[in-house]
């Protein structure tokens, strides 16, 4: 009799998705849901016409507009290669039957964003999307993650990908994150401690008390920067927090499918006495903002603390990108840009947070600020409940759905030797604009750099207010 | 895909470790919908900014390009893959790899050869310091081998099977159209669908 085999919620997931298995070659997984923009997919559209194959599941597949939309002045792109990538996408969706949210669309949005609010990213499901912050959807207990365009061929045209079994790790946060710190803050403290390479070759599950006191939106916070350390993958086991998000959402299941479904999403938690390749523990009360100095987002440091000393070649490179020298108080370096916005932070709970710190503030003499919601929905929401006039009244661009700034594919770019405070989610030599500067921070710590005109801790701010 | 069995050529090194792909192939070329053609684009920043050690006049065709670890992190973007095969190179050598970049690779038909630190080290200096040394990368018995020296590499059984026959993914898997629909047939029914 086969005895009981303790896993890990990674495993599981994997597990219930093998559609096929044979020794010396990849699992071949089954995909439950396939995201799609316009910027990684019209090579993988044309692949398969040439070849003469369609999608074979078209009602699996979902079809945004993100990556180089304008967030403002109407639909149309700024240049003609924009303009020509999202027809493209327009014209491979009806031709295969795909449904599309476009610019215009009252569901569109930053395709990290829409999947979970509609309620099509659900506990125990396999997500894949030709974009590497895919791992964000991993916070409701699915298995997800960024894929290249050939295997957006793949999946469009089998619904499965040939994916190598990976190990697992577990980051623990125990304990309760102090005042001003956020989900933004426990992602890049751990990153700070990895490294960015740590991750790689791993499936990830965040676990611990500090994780589960995490709403969906921090959660996918902390998912979504997955990737900057190296994995392919984050996940948090669905709990009841994750219950509440999705119940009544559009695509949620409804009366008898919904409890049969939250029963089978209650099992989908690590076993005792599965074991991980290896574990990284943190103490949440340990934690503080943080803002990046470097040019990727390891480098890292407390915003109370200093510019480091260099101790590598790309250390030292970053230093001479950023302009900044060792030594220098974090505190004291001015910005002359803030973005709020991206996969990372735009959402609801985003937005508020910043506009909590933005209230009854202006925007500092000198710094362009712009919002950029991360879906249409979240505009809608946050209007409603009038954050769009906190941010305006205090001086910020108020703008449409997209990723804009946080990789510069729209005219939303910084000049060159700009310096942004940024609640995206990598700082990389030019990700924001060539020769822009940008450094990490959370929605708050953000919004309260715009009001000083430079680097700040945020919590100085809250306490005076 | 052609198949490949061997890469032969002089090396170029890259002595940096993390490149992103955002270096290799800059965002405002993700634009582009065609599958070829990125090559004049590959690390347009660096380049615009003069003297960057792949434009040297010594390292002009080059086709095995060495550098640090962790080559290809951040995003997903194949167009990072279609640049390097554009610009000329057949393969790349470094200690380690970012998971997606090195995925990519494979469908691109570009080489990635994991050696260790030391070793990786070694082909730096020596590209660096005899650009007209050569290599071989042979997939067949995974050796990456030059004058006096001989490194065993080690690369994923399945991906070394179809860079050596050149096999299609997609015809491969469409063969296993019965297990597919044996899966399909038992999804939970609450499972959602996008229409």
């Amino acid at each position: 009799m086969p005895s009981f085999v303790p896993r890990t919620l990674a495993q599981k997931l994997w597990d219930s998705h093998v559609v096929r298995s044979h020794a010396g070659e990849p699992d071949l997984l089954y995909v439950d849901l396939h995201l799609v923009h316009e910027v990684t997919s019209p090579q993988a559209f044309e692949g398969l016409r040439i070849a003469g194959r369609s999608v074979r599941r078209p009602d699996l597949t979902l079809a945004t507009m993100d990556h180089n939309v304008p967030t403002r002045g109407g639909v149309k792109a700024a240049d003609e290669l924009s303009r020509r990538q999202m027809e493209l996408l327009k014209e491979n969706c009806e031709r295969e039957g795909i449904p599309l949210y476009q610019v215009g669309s009252r569901r569109q949005g930053i395709v990290h964003v829409i999947g979970p609010e509609l309620g099509l990213t659900q506990p125990g499901m396999t997500i894949v999307c030709g974009d590497s912050h895919t791992s964000t959807h991993g916070a409701f207990g699915a298995l997800a993650f960024g894929i290249g365009t050939s295997e957006v061929e793949i999946v469009l045209a089998t619904q499965c990908l040939p994916q190598k079994r990976l190990g697992d790790l577990a980051v623990t946060v125990e304990g309760e994150l102090p005042r001003g710190v956020t989900a933004k803050d426990v992602v890049l403290g751990l990153i700070g401690r990895t490294g960015i390479q740590q991750g790689q070759g791993h499936l990830v599950e965040y676990r611990g008390s500090a994780i589960r006191a995490l709403s969906m939106e921090g959660r996918m916070t902390v998912c979504n920067m997955t990737i900057e350390w190296g994995a392919k993958a984050g996940m948090v086991a669905p709990d009841d927090t994750t219950f509440s998000y999705l119940e009544g959402r559009p695509h949620a299941p409804r009366g008898l499918e919904w409890e049969v479904a939250v029963d089978y999403w209650r099992s989908l938690a690590t076993d005792e006495g599965a074991s991980f390749d290896g574990e990284i523990k943190i103490d949440a009360a340990q934690l503080e903002p943080y803002v990046t100095w470097g040019t990727n987002p390891g480098q890292v440091v407390p915003i109370t603390g200093r510019v480091p000393a260099p101790h590598s070649e790309p250390d030292e490179r970053a230093l001479a990108y950023m302009d900044l020298r060792p030594g220098t108080a974090m505190e004291d370096i001015s910005i002359e840009r803030v973005f709020i916005g991206s996969c990372t932070n735009a959402r609801l709970e985003d937005l508020r947070a910043a506009a909590a710190v933005i209230a009854g503030r202006k925007v500092h003499a000198g710094v362009r600020a712009m919002v950029v919601p991360g879906s249409t929905s979240v505009k809608l929401a946050a209007e409603k409940e009038g954050l769009d006039e906190v941010f305006k009244a205090a001086g910020f661009e108020w703008r449409n759905a997209g990723c804009s700034m946080c990789l510069g594919m729209n005219p939303d770019i910084l000049a060159p030797g700009e310096r942004c405070a940024s609640t995206s989610n990598r700082n990389f030599e030019g990700r924001q604009g060539a020769g822009g500067r940008t450094h990490l921070v959370s929605p708050p710590m953000a919004a309260a750099a715009a009001i000083m005109g430079r680097l700040v801790d945020v919590r100085d701010l809250i306490a005076r207010s | 895909m052609k198949p490949i069995s061997k890469v032969s050529g002089r090396m170029a090194p890259l002595d940096r470790a993390d490149v992103d792909t955002d270096q290799i192939i800059p965002k405002q070329f993700l634009k582009r919908i065609e599958r070829t053609g990125y090559g004049p684009f590959m690390f347009f920043d660096w380049r615009a900014g003069g003297d960057f050690v792949l434009d040297k006049p010594e390292h002009q065709g080059a086709t095995v390009l060495v550098t640090g670890s962790n080559f290809g992190c951040g995003s997903s973007r194949e167009h990072a893959t279609w640049a390097i095969r554009d610009a000329g190179y057949k393969a790349i050598i470094a200690s380690s790899f970012a998971d997606i970049f090195r995925g990519n690779s494979y469908k691109t038909g570009l080489l990635t050869v994991t050696l260790p630190e030391s070793q990786v080290r070694h082909l730096l200096d020596l590209a660096t310091e005899d650009p007209t040394a050569e290599v071989t990368v042979d997939l067949e018995s995974q050796v990456v081998r030059g004058e006096g020296f001989e490194y065993r590499f080690e690369i994923d059984s399945f991906a070394r099977q179809c860079l050596l026959k050149g096999l299609d993914d997609i015809a491969l898997f469409e063969q296993h159209g019965s297990n597919i629909e044996e899966y399909e047939s038992h999804r939970p029914a609450w499972l959602p669908s996008v229409k």
